[in-house]
């Protein structure tokens, strides 16, 4: 596949604080690729680098094959959709849309062309006239996708498009923008905190924290194999429940002990050896265990319930097991009193070791 | 048997409701009009207004008296007879030294002065407000700490060098002379306020824009600008109310026949020689300070929008 964007040993920093570090990223040519992380981690600071508002202290950026490092931002080919809108307000809704192309003294014919065509991609034709004080919070953030829209550009950068809306219409303008995607298939790079729109957008997910991209991986195989422990707690929600203990053998099949107890790790995929001895972390989310009638044959160890919450469509339990506290998602039909006695186990192909040391992944 | 039940329902809703009015308190709590502390808060007003006003009135009822009424003391009383005299002598015939053209001369010398000192002020200081928002650039803090030192040094340190300067450059007491000082010295407070009203602007706005391709001066003026009345009124009241008040720069940098507003009706009060002519004086008085006053009862309401703006989000 061609690529679209591409960012070689790019590293920023602030006089002592270093933001990004020698980050190489290659995007693909009509990839949606989501980058995720807690504030402060350099997500947004990246994609200011790649708009060009923000000037990196080493490295290059390259927008199709083309060298754009020292480039301004609107030679870039890029279109930026910001979290707070950004739109002028002292402008109408077709104002806004124009401006970048009147600033490029593009032709009026050709911009009255452009704006029609974005107006009606994104449905915004009977607000053209209005001020952007006169819109609710999603029709803004689509006016100012549409400002993007209308320069016609090879690559849409969002910076958290979406953090200022309330629930459900966030739910609509992110299926929205799933469907932008589809439609024009565009590169699209976004930054968001909320695993949920990084998990339903993205093409794949760069995962980043403290300046560096901890796992850039399909959706499904971060969520199933995190690379290491960050990675693993930081993707679902509820997070995923760690146990602490160490690998032995037990009539030479490897099992994880804690606390005494011993869960055989058969089903668990590695290239690694499993040494006795190893300290580990063992990762199990919520979804991934097993309890009473769930259990497929193999051991089963006793756990007492201790808090249950509903949820509608799942209930989660909390268990207490030797020592542990772990959620387990289950049916929402399928209620325990707390305090009831459950038999559980861990579907071992799903779960995940990490090294205790390292934290990464074995 | 359903229908019986929602009536009850019903039933128990009125008698809760009516329950509700006749025992114990409901809706929004009665106030009383004369209470302890609407008595001290209105008083103590009060007092405060008059404290102002008094004098006020004193200045028009005297600038409205002949002289023989005046010189029977009762400052507070009505004119018996009005004449509107001691204005018109003010203004077009007051003798000032040699000129006896009155206050009209040094009112067209202040309006001379005034207009292009805050044309040019507010001009520069606004576009040097945004680019030190904005466009920073390598040592633009230093540079802007350096213009807030510059409004803590006192005038008089400066004035000597100032008339130096001037006289070399061979525009000492002239009119341009006192525009340039008049603008150079209201450059810090101004920029101040410019960068820190901008500052408060969004930055993903100016952002935007860039994306969008505007430049330096197309982001001024037709982003920043069109979002910047209320500042632009702040700094225009600053300026005119600073520049039209001053007294010092007027009096050290021009010479008597173009001497400002303020240094003419200094003046025509303080002439030893003769009868003071209190009624004259008082309406000299008040045309000099009219035009701060009306520039505050136009604008009074945009300049608390804007000396707020900074503090809450549009």
């Amino acid at each position: 596949m061609a690529t679209s964007v591409s960012i070689r040993d790019l590293s920023l920093s602030f006089g002592a604080v270093t933001v990004l570090k020698d980050l190489n990223l290659d995007i693909h040519d009509g990839e949606f690729l989501v980058l995720l992380g807690s504030s402060g981690c350099g997500k947004s600071t990246l994609l200011n680098c790649i708009a060009g508002l923000l000037e990196p202290t080493e490295g290059q950026i390259y927008i199709k094959d083309r060298n754009v490092t020292w480039e301004e931002p609107k030679d870039r080919g890029i279109g930026m959709v910001f979290q707070s809108y950004a739109l002028y307000p002292q402008m109408t809704v077709e104002k806004n849309l124009s401006f970048g192309l009147q600033v490029a003294k593009m032709p009026k014919p050709d911009i009255d062309k452009r704006v029609a065509r974005a107006s009606e991609i994104l449905q915004i034709g009977p607000l053209l006239k209005r001020k952007p004080a006169e819109l609710s919070g999603g029709q803004r953030q689509r006016v100012a996708i549409g400002r993007a829209l209308v320069r016609d550009v090879d690559v849409f950068l969002f910076d958290e498009p979406l953090s200022n809306l309330d629930a459900k219409l966030r739910s609509e303008l992110r299926v929205e923008i799933k469907r932008l995607h589809q439609q024009l298939k565009n590169t699209m790079i976004y930054v968001t905190h909320d695993q949920i729109e990084a998990l339903t957008l993205a093409d794949r997910i760069a995962i980043m924290k403290s300046g560096v991209i901890q796992q850039l991986d399909d959706p499904i195989v971060i969520y199933n194999r995190p690379r290491n422990l960050f990675v693993a707690g930081f993707i679902g929600s509820p997070s995923m429940n760690f146990l602490r203990g160490e690998i032995n053998e037990v009539n030479g099949q490897p099992v994880f002990s804690t606390h005494g107890v011993n869960f055989s790790l058969a089903g668990y995929q590695t290239s690694e050896p499993l040494k006795a001895g190893r300290k580990v972390v063992l990762g199990a989310r919520p979804e991934h265990i097993a309890i009473d009638s769930d259990v497929m044959g193999g051991e089963a160890h006793e756990a007492v319930v201790d808090i249950e919450e509903p949820m509608g469509a799942d209930n989660l339990l909390w268990l207490k097991h030797a020592g542990h506290l772990m959620s387990v998602r289950i049916g929402g039909a399928r209620r325990y009193a707390p305090g009831s006695k459950v038999r559980m186990a861990f579907d071992m192909s799903m779960a995940s070791l990490f090294d205790a040391e390292t934290e990464d992944r074995i | 048997m359903a229908n019986s039940s929602t009536l009850n329902t019903t039933a128990a809703g009125i008698d809760a409701v009516s329950d509700r009015v006749g025992s114990g308190p409901s809706g929004r709590k009665p106030r009383k009009v004369i209470s302890q502390r609407n008595i001290i808060l209105y008083g103590l007003l009060g007092v405060a207004a008059l404290y102002y006003l008094v004098p006020l009135y004193v200045m028009i009822v005297t600038s409205l008296k002949g002289m023989p009424e005046i010189r029977m003391g009762n400052i507070f009383s009505p004119p018996l007879e009005i004449t509107f005299e001691p204005w018109a002598k003010a203004w077009a015939s007051a003798c000032t030294g040699l000129n006896c053209d009155g206050l009209s001369r040094g009112f067209w010398n202040s309006v001379r002065i005034l207009v292009p000192s805050v044309v040019v002020s507010i001009a520069v200081a606004s576009v040097s407000g945004y680019a030190l928002a904005n466009w920073r650039f390598k040592g633009s803090d230093v540079f802007f700490s350096i213009l807030i030192v510059g409004a803590f040094i006192p005038y008089q340190v400066m004035i000597y060098p100032i008339v130096i300067l001037l006289r070399e450059l061979g525009i000492y007491g002239t009119l341009t002379g006192l525009v340039i000082v008049h603008t150079i010295f209201g450059m810090p407070i101004l920029t101040l306020l410019f960068r820190n009203y901008f500052t408060s602007l969004p930055e993903e706005l100016f952002k935007a824009a860039r994306i969008d391709g505007a430049g330096f001066w197309q982001i001024f003026l037709r982003i920043m600008l069109p979002m910047s009345l209320p500042i632009f009124v702040v700094a225009m009241i600053l300026q005119v109310t600073g520049i039209w008040n001053d007294f010092l720069f007027g009096v050290v940098f021009t010479r008597p026949d173009s001497y400002p507003m303020t240094v003419q009706l200094n003046n025509i009060v303080n002439s030893v020689q003769g009868v003071k002519e209190y009624n004259v004086n008082m309406a000299a008085t008040l045309l000099t300070g009219a035009v701060p006053l009306i520039v505050y009862f136009v604008s009074g309401r945009l300049f608390v929008r804007g000396i707020a703006a900074g503090a809450v989000k549009g």
